[in-house]
């Protein structure tokens, strides 16, 4: 048994006073869970702190909050843990206390439950998810191969626990971005093998401007997400089956970024950013496409930015103002990057942890690569 | 100390005031680098978005130019520790990966090696805290950075995820642009926006988004009395710093701080000039924290 301080954010909306912060000492095994803490302080200090819970054992995704400033499960965190996060930053005072708030990006209801239903669930009916299947319906159900379903378990994982909601930095910044939540959900049915509408939902994602590309690629969800799901991952595989699948006429710039980017450096080897910012503006826009009044816009955009840049010496070389001239790799490096990529776009292998695991044998430093290949 | 150097493609393009620092603050630390000047962009994720495969390949590549020469890597980058971190993880994880992979570098005569021996990807901040250590810094500073108040700005993708970039050795790996601050006889400035994200991935794609976040964080920065920022990543700078100006107009607001890089602060009290180190090639004005160094009374 062990005492700890849980400070906890609190709103009790009949008040009518504002938020507040009230602290509760606690006394249980460092093993139990902030949410057994928070149960306990209910129980014997004030039956009015309010929390959602039922499972207690990280299945119903009820009891998201935040935990020293990290979203997650109060019941998959467990308290003695939680303590020595607070410690990691000692306040001057008196015990570092562990401080508990409601879910981020959503209104609060009371204390620490928060409004699901206006962001979380909105955003998810957002992706349309459910099935769109083409032609008649089979007799039976859709039958398909197994492994066809694999490539979509880890977005399946999700709970609806909003923990990724809650991290999002995009979302504080941008509130009607689709969201991490909701975007794996959407890759959960872009992915599966029995979806006829997979190119339309990509194109809907690439066309909102709250869509796929407003994503910052933060990691913030990834460490959120309680059951590994990596929210960002799948938004990261939305984009790529959206290239594949040729949406490249979206308003974002999206599919000529990323375009724009990978052919620079199969040419160059390192960032050409004179380069990389016209082209994905317009891409190809030398002699190929006229540029549209969008990416007219996004360069005059960037026009003071670039002149600042020239003013204080920062841009002051040819090779950055002038898109094309920025040198290549030296002395055959540049051959060696492009024989790169003819292998891989060749064989678009897509390793993925979560479901090929790691391999628990640690092989040798000095391992030849025969003994590598037959392992 | 002697490291084969991965300086990123920006600190040597628009953030080239980052390159000489860096190698004006190594000499003055005593560290020699030996800079892969044959390999190739980390890819940023972005090209991870494209062709996953790819990003791998071409990362494996410059580990293996970096395992050539015998030498502990550094990168002066959070972005390409955090997309180099990713592939690494990938090929590590599977040997017959790996080897696919390696079929790709074969031609170059190369081959990326798991847990080679002394083989290691660190950005600065890590070397310096873990391998150079805060007491062997401290004993090489010659003008105490005094009364500068200074906040912290990491750079997501060395924060984050914590499982893939070494946290359960390393658990503090947060925590020390704070360390080094204060090593540096600096006052750190706690503030909202330390661990999160400077915009900059979707500048292209939805500048709101993007410079909303650089100027909250700035605004919460400099409500928090600092005077200044320092990052160890130069994607961040370009977002910060040199889109300050345009920031400031989407949270219309008055900005204007100096945004320093990681080698930069460790230069000043290393004794090198402003100037030196590039500080007047900055678009938000360094001249704050030179007067607060000339007198830091006036704190």
């Amino acid at each position: 048994m062990a005492e700890y301080t849980l400070k906890v954010r609190r709103y009790q909306p009949e008040s009518g006073a504002g938020a507040y912060w009230e602290e509760f000492k606690v006394e249980l095994d460092p093993s139990l869970s902030v949410l057994d803490g928070l149960l306990q302080a209910k129980d014997r200090d004030d039956g009015s702190l309010s929390v959602r819970c039922s499972c207690r054992a990280a299945i119903c995704g009820s009891c998201g909050m935040k935990i020293n400033g990290q979203s997650g499960l109060g019941c998959k965190t467990q308290i003695g843990e939680a303590q020595h996060q607070a410690d990691r930053r000692p306040s001057p005072d008196s015990a570092t206390p562990i401080v508990i708030e409601p879910m981020g990006n959503m209104p609060v209801i009371k204390d620490l439950i928060t409004d699901m239903e206006s962001t979380h669930w909105t955003k998810i009916r957002r992706v349309t998810p459910w099935l769109l299947p083409h032609g008649e319906p089979p007799e039976r159900e859709y039958a398909v191969e197994p492994e066809s379903m694999i490539d979509i378990t880890q977005s399946m994982a999700c709970i609806q626990c909003g923990a990724c909601v809650s991290s999002c930095l995009s979302m504080e910044a941008d509130p009607d971005f689709i969201g991490p939540a909701a975007l794996a959900k959407a890759y959960r049915f872009v992915g599966d093998p029995r979806d006829a509408e997979t190119k339309e939902r990509l194109h809907d994602l690439a066309h909102d401007p709250h869509g796929i590309y407003d994503c910052t690629h933060c990691f913030s969800c990834v460490d959120a997400c309680p059951k590994g799901v990596a929210p960002m991952d799948q938004i990261m595989r939305l984009r790529r089956k959206a290239v594949e699948e040729e949406v490249d006429d979206d308003p974002n710039n999206g599919y000529n970024h990323v375009t724009a980017f990978v052919r620079m450096i199969e040419k160059k080897g390192t960032n050409d950013e004179a380069l990389l910012v016209q082209e994905s503006y317009a891409l190809g826009w030398k002699g190929k496409l006229k540029p549209s009044m969008r990416a007219i816009k996004g360069l005059l955009e960037s026009l003071p930015t670039v002149l600042r840049a020239i003013k204080t010496g920062k841009a002051r070389s040819p090779a950055k103002v002038i898109p094309g001239i920025h040198p290549k790799l030296p002395g055959g490096a540049q051959g060696e990057v492009r024989a790169i990529y003819k292998h891989a776009e060749q064989h678009r292998e897509e390793f993925n942890i979560y479901i090929e695991g790691e391999e628990d044998v640690e092989p040798e430093p000095d391992e030849t690569e025969t003994e590598e290949t037959t392992a | 100390m002697k490291l084969a150097y991965w300086p990123g493609c920006v600190s040597r393009g628009f953030t080239t005031e980052l390159h000489g620092s860096m190698a004006f603050t190594a000499e003055k630390l005593g560290i020699e680098l030996v800079e892969l000047d044959r390999a190739n962009c980390c890819g940023a994720g972005i090209i991870a978005e494209h062709n996953q495969e790819l990003a791998d390949t071409l990362n494996a590549r410059t580990f293996a130019l970096a395992q050539q020469t015998g030498l502990a890597m550094m990168n002066i980058c959070s972005t390409c520790q955090g997309a180099q971190s990713e592939c690494q993880q990938r090929l590590d994880a599977d040997s017959a990966y790996r080897a696919h992979i390696n079929e790709a570098l074969a031609g170059g005569g190369l081959e990326y090696v798991k847990g080679k021996d002394g083989f290691t990807n660190k950005n600065f901040l890590w070397l310096l805290v873990e391998d150079y250590g805060l007491e062997r810094l401290a004993e090489k500073i010659v003008r105490p950075l005094s009364g500068l108040r200074v906040g912290p700005f990491y750079g997501c993708y060395v924060v984050r995820p914590k499982e893939r970039l070494g946290y359960d050795e390393h658990p503090e790996r947060d925590l020390y642009l704070e360390q080094v601050i204060e090593v540096l006889g600096g006052e750190v400035v706690e503030y909202d926006g330390a661990r999160k994200c400077c915009g900059f991935p979707v500048i292209m794609m939805n500048r709101e988004t993007s410079l909303r976040q650089a100027g909250t964080h700035v605004g919460d920065a400099l409500d928090a009395g600092a005077d200044c920022l320092v990052t160890p990543c130069p994607l961040c700078h370009l977002n910060l710093d040199m889109q300050q100006p345009e920031a400031a107009k989407i949270v219309n607001r008055d900005l204007g701080l100096a945004v320093l890089h990681l080698p930069q602060l460790v230069g000043l009290a290393l004794g090198a000039e402003p100037k030196q180190l590039g500080m007047s090639k900055h678009i938000a004005s360094t001249k704050w924290v030179e007067e607060r160094l000339a007198s830091p009374a006036t704190a």
